[in-house]
């Protein structure tokens, strides 16, 4: 009599605890951008899917990432799956802190992601993080005023062209500006779109022995002709403007041309907030002749850290937010122009997405970039807008903020890149490369 | 005797001290009319003050994107009870070095102001790691005690000073009738020092409610306060400042009207002992 009751119980404890296992609740820390909020609040679908509950996390960009870097390099375990970008999947993903994804269900289809984005997600061949949304960057500019110059932007315009179109376009007494781009001092902030841009000034970073290049005369053309078009055609107080502070401009009808992430492609088209909604036209970003774009390419991705008690619900969320399905959701439910762009092919097969203004530039921007050939000469690193070491965040930031002082007119373009080859040898050095 | 005031000078004096508090209250007053502006609205240029049509949509729109009430409890209790926590510890040690000091009181109480300057990343690490081994990231216990232990330094020395001007001969007197240690700092010296323990309380419960580099780096989903509800509304990639402004409106709310209804306290206590 007792054994029976106590196999009863344990058999009741063991259906508990399977039951359990079935229905894990999953923490995400993630940012707040647009295409984030819709995942959240679609949360329920995958709920009803498969009986896991999400508790989010949302931070700002860079408390995210001090935050999940904190609790990866110490193993807090805080989280079954971290919203991450390009730069740190290959990093950590060397160290073992991730969870391969190498075993996604076929009807997951991992050939479908884009290529670029596989590959800058990746280590070693591995997957690391499947991207939730991916960009590029590529100019947007307003039609309208393109045409009163004069001029018609091609589709792939050289440098030279945009930077005459800029001084046409630029009306200062009418607070008009032909180009608005970033300034704030940042390894994400102006180092993105200044190492993008010199790249297709024939610039890099290191050379082949790790050596940096900021004393090279293509960093000089690259800073020299920025600081010029700016102090010409950009708008006053520059040196403090980054995404969210350009699109404001552009959105207000301030900025002829602004170059920056794909994804604000949406917010400029968008007539609840933008007054030039229906002026705006894309082109990629602009190149001299020498082979390389100055496009970047970037992903928010979804990565499960190692040693996560639910690893297997929170493989189950991956598969639910980066598959064709959840696409088809967002456009069921927040149209087309919604869906998370820049991760899958298929998307861009699409005939309904086909008709989105901002969809083929899109694509074209993230298929011409290449973070394993991103410069003209070869590089020994891996990255558009970023070298994808460790020690990149912290250098570029500083070097961000000697560019961003010439751009204030605090210094000169030869004494930002001293000091900037100055400090970036420095910190090798003590790197040990 | 006073010095008299002219009036032309007593209206210049009030302007300026108008002036200076507008000005103080002005980016506070901006966040609040931003969150009732929609967000085309937020970013326009040149600003707009009044002249817009108000709506509540971003309040409705935060409201059902987050669980306000649960980051307001997590917050209540954080702050309070670090700030009660903090005072039990404080008022003995704050008596001990007011009536009994040693040669080396004025040493520790700047020991302990030294530990204000050291920058909180610098020991974020060791904190990390402990709490992981501890099992307190992420409790609200947790971040009591690491905010308790933050401003303890500023309880003590704020105690310190108000029990400085508490004349010793009360407490001898008290001991003379035969009160214990306890009952002398708990019938005698904290009544007298009431006004100066409220405005410590109050001043380290804003204190806390503010904190936002532990509570944003030490809690997740369960133990979050009302900065990491602000701190999930800021966006690199769009514009949002309604909304942001909405949040912040509602997370500043409740220690605002607090600190209205008990500035009389505030006051009195940061001035206390000022004019012998």
């Amino acid at each position: 009599m007792y054994l029976r009751h106590a196999l009863c119980a344990s058999a009741a404890l063991s259906l508990i605890a399977v039951g359990s296992a079935q229905a894990d609740t999953i923490t995400i820390a993630t940012v707040n951008n647009g295409d984030m909020i819709r995942m959240q609040g679609l949360t329920e679908d995958f709920t009803e899917k498969t009986g896991h509950t999400v508790e989010w996390v949302t931070l700002e960009e860079n408390v995210l990432r001090q935050r999940v870097t904190t609790d990866i390099t110490t193993k807090g375990g805080q989280f079954d799956i971290m919203t991450i970008g390009m730069y740190e999947t290959p990093i950590w993903g060397q160290n073992g802190w991730l969870i391969p994804l190498n075993d996604m269900p076929a009807e997951y289809d991992v050939e479908d992601i884009l290529p670029a984005m596989r590959g800058g997600l990746s280590y070693d061949g591995t997957l690391y993080a499947a991207p939730f949304y991916g960009e590029s960057s590529m100019i947007m500019y307003r039609t309208d005023l393109m045409e009163a110059a004069g001029l018609e932007m091609p589709d792939a315009p050289a440098w030279d062209f945009v930077a005459d179109a800029a001084r046409k376009m630029t009306d200062k007494d009418n607070e008009i500006y032909g180009i608005c781009l970033r300034g704030k001092a940042g390894w994400g902030e102006n180092m993105a779109f200044l190492t993008a841009t010199s790249n297709a000034f024939g610039a890099r970073w290191f050379d082949e022995n790790w050596t940096p290049q900021f004393d090279s005369d293509a960093w000089k053309e690259t800073l020299t002709f920025y600081l010029d078009l700016m102090a010409d055609a950009g708008p006053p107080g520059a040196s403090n403007n980054g995404f969210n502070e350009n699109l404001s401009l552009f959105q207000q009808g301030k900025c002829g041309m602004w170059i920056d992430a794909t994804v604000a492609a949406s917010f400029v088209t968008s007539p609840d907030d933008s007054t030039v909604a229906d002026k705006v036209g894309f082109a990629l970003a602009p190149d001299t002749g020498k082979g390389k774009r100055g496009n970047w390419l970037w992903a928010w991705a979804l990565a499960i850290p190692a040693g996560t008690d639910n690893e297997a619900a929170a493989k189950e969320f991956i598969n639910w937010a980066t598959s064709k399905e959840y696409i088809e959701l967002v456009a069921s439910n927040e149209g087309w122009a919604n869906v998370p762009p820049g991760a899958r092919t298929s998307l861009y097969e699409n005939p309904n997405y086909a008709e989105v203004p901002f969809a083929k530039m899109t694509l074209e921007s993230i298929l011409s970039a290449d973070p394993l050939n991103p410069t003209v000469d070869p590089v020994p690193y891996v990255g558009v807008q970023f070298v994808a070491i460790p020690e990149f965040a912290g250098i570029a930031t500083e070097v961000g903020q000697e560019f961003s002082a010439a751009l204030a007119g605090q210094q000169t373009a030869e004494e930002a890149l001293a000091k900037a080859q100055a400090l970036t040898a420095d910190a090798m050095e003590a790197a040990g490369y | 005797m006073a010095r008299s005031i002219t009036p032309r000078r007593k209206t210049l004096n009030t302007s300026l001290a108008w002036a200076v508090g507008l000005l103080i209250f002005f980016p506070i007053l901006w966040t609040v009319l931003t969150s009732f502006k929609t967000e085309a609205q937020a970013i326009a240029s040149p600003p707009i003050f009044l002249n817009f049509d108000w709506t509540l949509e971003n309040y409705a729109i935060v409201q059902e994107r987050s669980d306000y009430m649960r980051f307001l409890w997590n917050s209540v209790i954080i702050a309070g009870g670090s700030t009660l926590l903090g005072i039990v510890i404080a008022v003995p040690a704050a008596w001990s070095m007011a009536f009994v000091p040693s040669k080396r009181t004025k040493d520790i109480l700047l020991w302990m102001l030294s530990t204000k300057m050291l920058p909180a990343v610098g020991v974020l690490y060791p904190i990390y790691l402990l709490f992981i081994q501890m099992g307190l990231l992420d409790t609200r216990i947790g971040l009591t005690i690491v905010l308790m232990l933050i401003n303890l330094p500023i309880i003590i020395w704020m105690l310190y000073t108000y029990f400085r001007e508490i004349p010793v001969e009360i407490l001898e007197a008290a001991r003379m009738d035969g009160a214990s240690l306890r009952e002398e700092i708990l019938f005698v010296l904290t009544p007298m020092a009431i006004p100066g323990i409220a405005s410590t309380v109050l001043l380290n419960i804003i204190l806390a409610w503010n904190e936002a580099f532990w509570t944003l780096n030490l809690t997740a989903a369960k133990a979050a306060p009302l900065t990491a509800f602000i701190a999930s509304y800021s966006s690199p990639e769009g514009l949002f400042y309604a909304k942001l402004s909405a949040a912040s409106t509602m997370a500043i709310a409740p220690i605002l009207i607090l600190g209205w209804f008990s500035q009389k306290q505030l006051v009195r206590g940061l001035t206390f002992g000022a004019v012998k």
